[in-house]
């Protein structure tokens, strides 16, 4: 049950995080362009985040790991999102106004919009990983399967995204849906938490 | 399975038989194939696709002759700007349209505007497009020039869109916002023309964009090829009559236009589904909407 649902929620972020990077074209698009360059850009952010919170993500996971803490990471990095929703345009005005090649432009503006939702959204495989393992024996096959669930995320994230979001959607509102995914997911592992504390369903 | 290799590699042939391949160019973006039949010499990105469609062609055999029906179609401007002081290209292609304007407006500073520095590479040395202090060109993705020329406070009396040709289609180049900038970028009464999309559901999208932004539109519809060329002027109406020029239509025919027939054909008749939403920064799925 604790298990299903942990791989549930992996999966979310990792829908979550491709559907933000994909989005994030289309934001830098209108002040840098479409060149290969944004998009080089944006996925060096990207890959550099996951990086980042994989490192903080699994020490993060050596202090008294909990429910409680994964779904605080889960909301925190909803949380995180909601600025690029409000302050992408701002922020991309002023690396135009500041930044004369589009390169460095794309890639400054990048960092600023998506380095820190992406590392906190990179914490979560790790952490999930520590959450599932049991054994020392069985940690290669936890580990595989967490990151075959989670990559799986990203995959369908992508091509929901591509193929269909944009077009029924306007690009705030789905990124107010990856909010709300995130939301969500931290919310229902709040409450497995809770579940699991009460001495009732313990027994 | 054998069979089918050689009878593969036999259509291959056959289709390279079609055109010569003069020139190969490496690019960021794609692979540029220079191709030369019957004395005619184009520009393509490569593609696995067999309809792909060529960027540029010029005639050897006169190399003043627009050989794209749609350039000379853009060149009806002239009926309506005659006199313009400075022209942006955006998508400068084989250079045709800037190296004509240079023929027929000596005095015009003319800025085009490229994405990928080979193509502009590739102009100048298979297309005849000759840089000077009058022609210009800037290596830029269009959007981010127009933006970085609001800023300094540039105008233009006639800017042109044209960077509509390859198979994918830059969506942040046909939204209203991009729009609006370009009209900024715009002398009162100066002109836009696009070159649009005709076959599928992204012409009423598109159709709707350009209302939203402009006041009022004019066509010029190709009768063979798909495509529509979007003239609109930063100005509440245009001129009721367009005239013609005499001498501006004699200095047009050795580029292949008959500027009198352009004007004939010049429509501004709403054929498209007005219930449909603008493309927006935000809603701009151009390549899904053009399946």
């Amino acid at each position: 049950m604790n298990k299903t649902i942990v791989l549930l929620l992996a999966f979310c972020a990792g829908f979550s995080i491709m559907c933000f990077e994909l989005l994030g074209g289309r934001l830098l698009a209108p002040y840098f362009g479409s060149s290969v360059y944004v998009w080089g850009s944006i996925i060096t952010v990207f890959m550099l985040a996951l990086s980042i919170g994989y490192l903080v993500g699994g020490k993060l996971s050596l202090f008294k790991p909990s429910l409680m803490k994964y779904a605080f990471i889960f909301i925190v990095s909803a949380i995180s999102i909601i600025p690029t929703i409000f302050f992408s345009e701002a922020i991309m005005d002023a690396v135009f106004e500041i930044v004369e090649d589009p390169r460095y432009g794309s890639l400054l503006a990048s960092t600023l919009l998506f380095l820190l939702p992406t590392a906190i959204m990179g914490m979560i495989a790790p952490y999930s990983v520590r959450i599932l393992t049991v054994s020392k024996n069985s940690s290669g096959h936890t580990a595989g399967f967490l990151y075959f669930v989670s990559t799986l995320g990203s995959a369908i994230g992508t091509i929901i995204t591509s193929f269909y979001l944009v077009l029924w959607l306007e690009i705030d509102q789905i990124l107010w849906l990856t909010v709300s995914i995130m939301l969500i997911a931290g919310l229902i592992a709040l409450v497995v938490n809770f579940k699991k504390s009460q001495p009732s369903s313990a027994s | 399975m054998k069979h089918l290799i050689i009878f593969l590699i036999l259509v291959f042939l056959s289709l390279n038989l079609s055109a010569r391949t003069i020139h190969k160019e490496r690019s960021i973006y794609r692979n540029i194939v220079i191709t030369e039949k019957n004395q005619r010499r184009c520009m393509r990105f490569e593609s696995r696709q067999r309809s792909i469609s060529s960027q540029a062609c010029i005639d050897l055999d006169n190399k003043d002759r627009l050989v794209f029906e749609y350039t000379r179609s853009i060149m009806a401007g002239l009926a309506i700007k005659p006199l313009p002081e400075r022209i942006l290209i955006i998508g400068l292609g084989g250079g045709s349209l800037p190296n004509a304007f240079s023929k027929i407006l000596p005095e015009t500073e003319i800025v085009s505007v490229e994405i990928d520095p080979a193509v502009a590479k590739l102009a100048k040395k298979y297309f005849y497009y000759v840089e000077n202090d009058k022609i210009k060109t800037s290596i830029k993705d269009g959007r981010v020039y127009i933006k970085r020329a609001i800023k300094q406070k540039q105008t233009f009396d006639w800017i042109i869109l044209d960077a509509f040709n390859g198979d994918y289609i830059p969506e942040h180049l046909l939204t209203k916002e991009f729009l609006a900038e370009t009209k900024q970028l715009l002398t009162p009464d100066g002109l836009l023309s696009a070159n649009t999309f005709s076959g599928s559901k992204l012409y009423d999208y598109e159709s709707v964009t350009y209302q939203s932004v402009f006041n009022n539109l004019k066509f010029l519809r190709s009768p063979t090829k798909g495509n529509r060329i979007i003239f609109a002027c930063n100005c509440d109406r245009f001129p009721v009559e367009i005239v013609l020029d005499e001498a501006m239509q004699n200095k047009l025919l050795p580029f292949g236009i008959d500027l009198s027939s352009l004007i004939n054909r010049l429509s501004s008749k709403v054929d498209w589904d007005t219930s449909v939403s603008p493309l927006t920064d935000q809603f701009s799925p151009a390549n899904l909407l053009n399946h």
